[in-house]
């Protein structure tokens, strides 16, 4: 499978995934964690995270313009957690069946092939001279991506109020500390910078929806004023080096020239529970760097048994 | 009546010269007979398993395919054309696509991709009942990438995964018969056939695989020069040694009535096959009689079988 998702956006082909995140084995896991998410990570797909139901509904609703964009033309993975929401009923606000499909529209593709009068052949053997271009024409979508994204947003706000960035901040503005993080966890994270704002922590959240492209200016913006911040990564990638999404942010911070002391927590592996005990376990250590100045491992586990 | 001439001048080859590949081998003839049974008229989607085929016939920016052709990956070329073909219905009941126009869907894959790393997919599609034909090209092995056993290769042939010498007599299995495996899978119509004389088992064979409704699926011995160590103009008379030997029979499988098209009036020995073929020579050193004793037993007892499944036919 993995290499057919490498194919399906080489062929430029707009198909919208739902991924309902779930660990990748061995051994056997179903449950979730963002290990299946994270192998796709460098595969060209567009990739949104959601956090709850009405997330993902939304973000399903917006797939499709999205990826049949000429400028883009590839394809979308909606991730979601497993189980965790994928199995779970919320309330959820829907739209009226004809204002959906006025939003999506339909697609008419330039070229196809059943097309009897345009012959084509798709999947060459793209040797030294040719695959270098075209995989940076491939890369170019990506980049494009990040303003239909943004663009598709604004009509998705105009018709349903509903807002959405590339990333949600949370009390982060006028944060001390913060942690970023993907998915469900966010709204246990949220709960918990609810609870240490009550006793006065400045701590603050940020939320990745645009996983790919990812948007490293405006991370590094957003997170430049913070004294320590936390990546959770709810996938192991097994480096010695930290999570991915974690690495993703270390680097968009050092490109943007935003010096921050900054940590790696691997969580929720396998479809491990993620309390608000294991949250706040996090902002505690995020406090103590702040107070020490110190880091004694960056690279570090929450709710892991010892 | 079949005219090799008409077809030839009326339908112009749709797999055309130019591509890269090597001289002697069993599988361009294929392509090339395989697409002249299609009507002129109509509209054709190819798909390709990666292989010798693929690779030589479409590396970028140049196709020596002139219909519309697609090739994703080795082991998915029946489930890419059985999307394609399910989409094609799709379309067309939408209004999307010309209600008159007639499109077929054609996969092309080697032995790797069909008997071994495409069964799986081969297996669904078929059962699934696209209307669609998959022609598998059999050269026995992995050629593409130099020569490496596959289950549609021989016992005792030498190969670089199965090499002859002290240790073991070549390849140490028997060859998987994917025929009847297809066959198994109850389809209005399975054969297997060969290019040799004036192509008209071959194109007979693919004409009525495109134009049976259904998944229908063709089995075409493919020499290779390259793996098979033969002369390169010497693969017309391996094709037909093939079939003299009973090596590789001649039938077809009409909704499940067994038919062999060709029983030679002089059933030729199995070294006649094997001689001429570098991948068996190690069969004729003194002391490896035993070798094409055994090899001789096989295609016996296959075609035994073979006149045995005819026979039931006929007695219903």
């Amino acid at each position: 499978m993995w290499e057919m998702i490498y194919i399906a956006s080489s062929l430029r082909l707009p198909i919208v995934m739902s991924l309902v995140n779930r660990a990748v084995s061995g051994p056997l896991n179903i449950h979730c964690d963002h290990s299946d998410a994270m192998g796709a990570r460098d595969s060209g797909w567009v990739m949104l995270f959601s956090e709850n139901n009405q997330e993902a509904y939304d973000n399903l609703i917006m797939a499709h313009r999205i990826a049949e964009h000429k400028d883009v033309l590839l394809p979308l993975m909606v991730c979601q957690d497993g189980f965790i929401t994928s199995h779970s009923i919320e309330n959820i606000e829907l739209i009226e069946d004809d204002k959906v499909k006025e939003f999506v529209g339909t697609y008419h593709p330039e070229h196809y092939l059943l097309n009897e009068k345009e012959q084509m052949a798709i999947g060459p053997l793209d040797v030294q001279s040719y695959l270098f271009e075209h995989k940076y024409q491939q890369a170019e979508a990506m980049r494009n991506a990040k303003k239909v994204i943004a663009d598709v947003a604004k009509d998705f706000e105009k018709m349903t109020g509903r807002k959405y960035s590339f990333f949600e901040e949370y009390m982060l503005e006028d944060a001390d500390i913060a942690i970023v993080c993907m998915n469900s966890t966010a709204g246990t994270a949220k709960t918990v910078v609810d609870e240490l704002r009550a006793n006065g922590v400045k701590a603050g959240l940020l939320k990745v929806r645009m996983f790919r492209p990812f948007p490293t200016e405006e991370i590094a913006k957003a997170l430049g004023h913070l004294k320590a911040v936390a990546v959770m990564d709810r996938s192991d990638s097994l480096n010695g080096a930290g999570g991915a999404l974690f690495e993703d942010v270390v680097s968009s911070m050092y490109v943007g020239q935003k010096q921050v002391p900054t940590v790696s927590y691997i969580y929720g592996i396998g479809g491990r529970d993620t309390t608000s005990k294991d949250i706040h376990e996090v902002y505690s250590y995020l406090q103590e760097v702040v107070d020490s100045g110190k880091i004694d491992n960056p690279y570090r586990y929450v709710g892991l048994r010892k | 009546m079949y005219n090799v001439k008409e077809i030839v001048a009326n339908r112009p080859s749709r797999f055309t010269s130019g591509h890269r590949m090597c001289a002697g081998c069993g599988a361009p003839p294929v392509a090339r007979m395989v697409l002249r049974a299609l009507k002129p008229e109509d509209h054709a989607v190819i798909a390709n398993a990666t292989g010798c085929m693929e690779v030589s016939t479409f590396m970028y920016p140049y196709t020596a395919w002139t219909d519309s052709y697609i090739h994703t990956a080795f082991e998915n070329a029946a489930s890419t054309l059985s999307g394609t073909e399910a989409a094609y219905r799709s379309m067309k009941k939408q209004g999307k696509l010309p209600a008159n126009g007639d499109t077929k869907f054609i996969a092309f894959g080697g032995d790797g991709g069909t008997y071994d790393i495409g069964i799986q997919a081969l297996s669904g599609s078929m059962e699934r009942g696209h209307d669609m034909v998959y022609v598998c090209y059999d050269n026995g092995a992995y050629m593409n990438t130099g020569i490496q056993r596959s289950s549609a290769t021989p016992r005792f042939a030498d190969t670089t995964t199965s090499p002859a010498g002290k240790v073991i007599p070549g390849k140490m299995q028997s060859r998987k018969d994917l025929t009847e495996i297809m066959a198994s899978h109850h389809l209005p119509y399975v054969a297997q056939t060969i290019a040799f004389a004036n192509f008209k088992d071959l194109y007979e064979k693919s004409e009525k695989a495109i134009y049976t409704e259904g998944a229908c699926f063709l089995n075409v011995l493919a020499p290779c020069p390259r793996g098979w160590g033969y002369p390169t103009d010497m693969l017309m008379q391996i094709n037909k040694l093939a079939i003299d030997t009973c090596y590789w029979p001649l039938y077809e499988i009409i909704d499940g009535k067994y038919v062999i098209n060709y029983k030679p009036a002089k059933k030729l020995p199995i070294e006649e096959f094997l001689r001429p073929q570098k991948r068996f020579s190690h069969m004729f050193k003194e002391g490896n009689e035993w070798m094409i004793e055994e090899f001789q037993k096989e295609v016996d007892k296959r075609w035994e079988e073979l006149l045995a499944l005819e026979g039931m036919g006929k007695e219903k």
